[in-house]
């Protein structure tokens, strides 16, 4: 007996119950649906995370002073500053994958503008920061070269920080006074929102870095040319893991440590912190897709169920084929062959349904999500395994039947 | 028709078939010996529980003998696997049951073809044998009817077509009679001794005289023993039939 044959007489047998095989089906079709739009929603979240990763810039490392080591006393980190203005510099300089390198030198103080205050960080920046955070200026215009070389007091406000002082009033070319020293606001930030661990980053002034080691922040660091970080940005493309490398080898070299010694400094890739956050989400996709799949295995117990009651229904049908000259494999592969079909057709409903729910989900709750064909792949393979490993066994109970005993029963 | 040099298509020697019944045991069929030669009409008589169903089930290849031998057209086929005997039954031995046991709401075309699909014969062959076999029966115009749109003489019609589809050389009959007004069971037996004329051996399994009375060699089963195998002058079924259609209308004569 060929393989269209078989198919032919299960399909037959299908249509014969048709509100029954529709049933049979819910559960496949369910369960498929279930996984589909849950994988669709996952994989939207999942997206969505590494679009985050792409605008806050997965390519931007950030240089921490380190640990300041004196006669075996270990400081706090920070509490004296360990990289320079120059290691910035000499990064830039000697490092080709590296983009720019923007030393940061930061401290707290109080912006009055008439008789308003508000107290925000204050960063001492190079114009290259402003490109290695990829951060606009909304109004206004930036900090150029010629106000670090000549310790311009001028002044870039965030939106928190202008807010705050001016209200809804345009604050460029206004003076506002930082630590008691006056300076001209030049311009506007554009609006960054909350960083990773929830900080308000508009909530800052930025004045040249000259000018903060200068006028503004002052203190022993004016000696020093130290600052407390460096933002640097690779080049897109660029292997990010062996630019830190370079980058650590060469401050090593710069700060003349021993191999036994450990870093002054401490590198931080923002990419590790939302590759866990990534790799959260995933997690919670296979989570909804896992509690899915169970609906799927309760649809194919519910096959398994309707196939042993459809082989007692028609024990004499199949002691009739038998005595005609059915064998035992011939059976199977009938029975067998309607379980898949069942489970495939509910299977491709239950695509259908999962496309169309995804889309409302999409649609009506605003959530994003992605269909992939993987998943649809998988789905339609899945709901054909489940309809082999649920109909084999009443598929093999019925080709075992004695052919007399099948034909006389009642 | 039976020859001393030629095979019996049906030889067997001591058949014993013993059904376990919960702790005891029955005896259907209590050491069996018979030859039947091709070409013949044999009717099975017996009360019930007489092992008259016995011996037909392990005739008809359905069921294997607990002791004894049984050779069909010189074959030893009682202890075959199960596989091979399916496909005796198959290719040499059509079934006609009392219960017509046609495949419900599936055409009579499609009932006829069924052993064939176990053939593996091709579809387009497959229709033409059936169609053909259909109209043997005088069926050829109910080809895309259900068993439900059709008479019980006609179920049995298609039944008997389906018996024939693979050109067997043994049709096993289990009282099929049974379920059929007497005249309906008339032209049912009319068409099975055509057959038989035709040179394929008919056997049929009955508890009624009136039908047995249509082969030419009646065996009488007795608590799982053969207790009778005599010659029979067989009655002309179709001369009946025509005898009784006279009688029922009188003014068409």
């Amino acid at each position: 007996m060929n393989f269209l044959a078989t198919l032919k007489v299960a399909l037959a047998a299908l249509r014969v119950n048709k509100l029954r095989s529709m049933l049979t089906m819910l559960g496949i079709i369910i369960g498929v649906g279930a996984v589909i739009t849950m994988v669709a929603v996952g994989a939207g979240a999942q997206a969505r995370v590494e679009d985050q990763i792409r605008s806050l810039g997965s390519n931007l490392i950030i240089i921490l002073s380190g640990n300041f080591t004196s006669g075996g006393v270990r400081m706090g980190s920070g509490s004296q500053l360990t990289i320079s203005e120059d290691d910035a510099y000499s990064l830039a300089r000697e490092i080709p994958s590296i983009h720019v390198a923007a030393p940061t030198l930061r401290g707290n103080g109080q912006v009055v503008f008439g008789n308003t205050n508000w107290a925000t960080q204050i960063s001492g920046i190079t114009p290259d920061y402003l490109e290695a955070r990829q951060w606009e200026v909304v109004a206004g215009r930036p900090i150029d070269p010629t106000h670090v070389d000549s310790a311009a007091k001028v002044v870039l406000l965030g939106q928190t920080v202008a807010r705050s002082l001016f209200g809804d009033a345009d604050p460029v070319g206004e003076t506002v006074r930082i630590r008691r020293v006056p300076h001209t606001v030049i311009g506007v930030l554009d609006r960054k929102g909350q960083s990773m661990i929830g900080q308000d980053q508009d909530d800052v002034a930025l004045i040249p870095i000259t000018t903060a080691r200068k006028r503004v922040l002052g203190g022993t660091n004016v000696k020093t040319r130290n600052v407390q970080n460096i933002t640097v940005r690779v080049r897109d493309g660029a292997d990010i893991a062996a630019t830190e490398q370079e980058m650590r080898d060469l401050l090593r070299q710069r700060h003349k440590l021993q191999s036994s010694q450990e870093d002054d400094f401490f590198i931080r890739n923002l990419s590790e912190v939302l590759a866990a956050q990534e790799a959260s989400s995933r997690i919670l996709a296979l989570l909804l897709a896992a509690i899915a799949s169970v609906s799927l295995i309760v649809g194919g117990i519910g096959i398994m169920n309707i196939m042993l009651v459809s082989v007692t229904e028609r024990t004499r049908e199949i002691g009739l084929r038998m005595a005609v000259g059915a064998r035992g494999r011939d059976i199977l592969t009938q029975f067998l062959v309607e379980a898949v079909t069942l489970a495939l057709i509910g299977g491709l409903i239950g695509i259908a349904l999962g496309a169309i729910a995804s889309f409302a989900v999409g649609h009506f709750a605003g959530w994003r999500t992605e269909m992939s064909a993987a998943a649809v792949l998988l789905a339609v393979g899945f709901s054909g395994a489940i309809g082999v490993f649920f109909g084999f066994y009443p598929a093999r109970t019925a080709s075992r039947l004695v052919p007399i005993d099948a034909l006389r029963h009642e | 028709m039976r020859g001393p040099d030629s095979t019996p298509l049906i030889s067997v020697r001591d058949l014993v078939k013993v059904y376990p019944l919960g702790e005891t045991e029955v005896r259907a069929l209590a050491g069996v010996s018979v030859d039947i030669a091709e070409g013949e009409f044999v009717a099975v008589m017996g009360p019930s529980g007489s092992g008259k169903s016995t011996f037909m089930n392990l005739i008809g290849c359905l069921d294997t003998p607990t002791s004894g031998s049984y050779r069909f057209a010189g074959e030893d086929v009682a202890y075959l696997p199960r596989d091979a005997l399916a496909g005796i039954r198959n290719h040499r031995i059509g079934f006609v049951f009392q219960q017509f046991n046609l495949l419900p709401r599936t055409s009579a075309l499609e009932n006829v073809e069924l052993p064939l699909l176990y053939a593996g014969v091709p579809a387009a062959a497959r229709h033409a044998a059936a169609r053909a076999k259909l109209a043997q029966v005088g069926l050829a115009s109910r080809e895309h009817h259900s068993p439900a749109q059709l008479s019980g003489g006609q179920q049995q019609r298609v039944a008997i077509a389906r018996a024939l589809v693979n050109d067997p050389k043994l049709i096993l009959a289990d009282e099929p009679t049974g379920a059929l007004d007497s005249g309906t069971s008339l032209e049912v037996m009319a068409l099975l001794q055509e057959l038989n004329r035709s040179g394929i051996t008919v056997i049929v399994v009955t508890h009624e005289q009136d039908i047995a009375a249509f082969a030419s060699r009646l065996l009488t089963f007795r608590d799982g023993k053969l207790i009778g195998d005599l010659p029979n002058a067989p009655k002309d079924a179709a001369a009946l039939a025509a005898a009784q259609r006279h009688q029922a209308e009188p003014a068409a004569a």
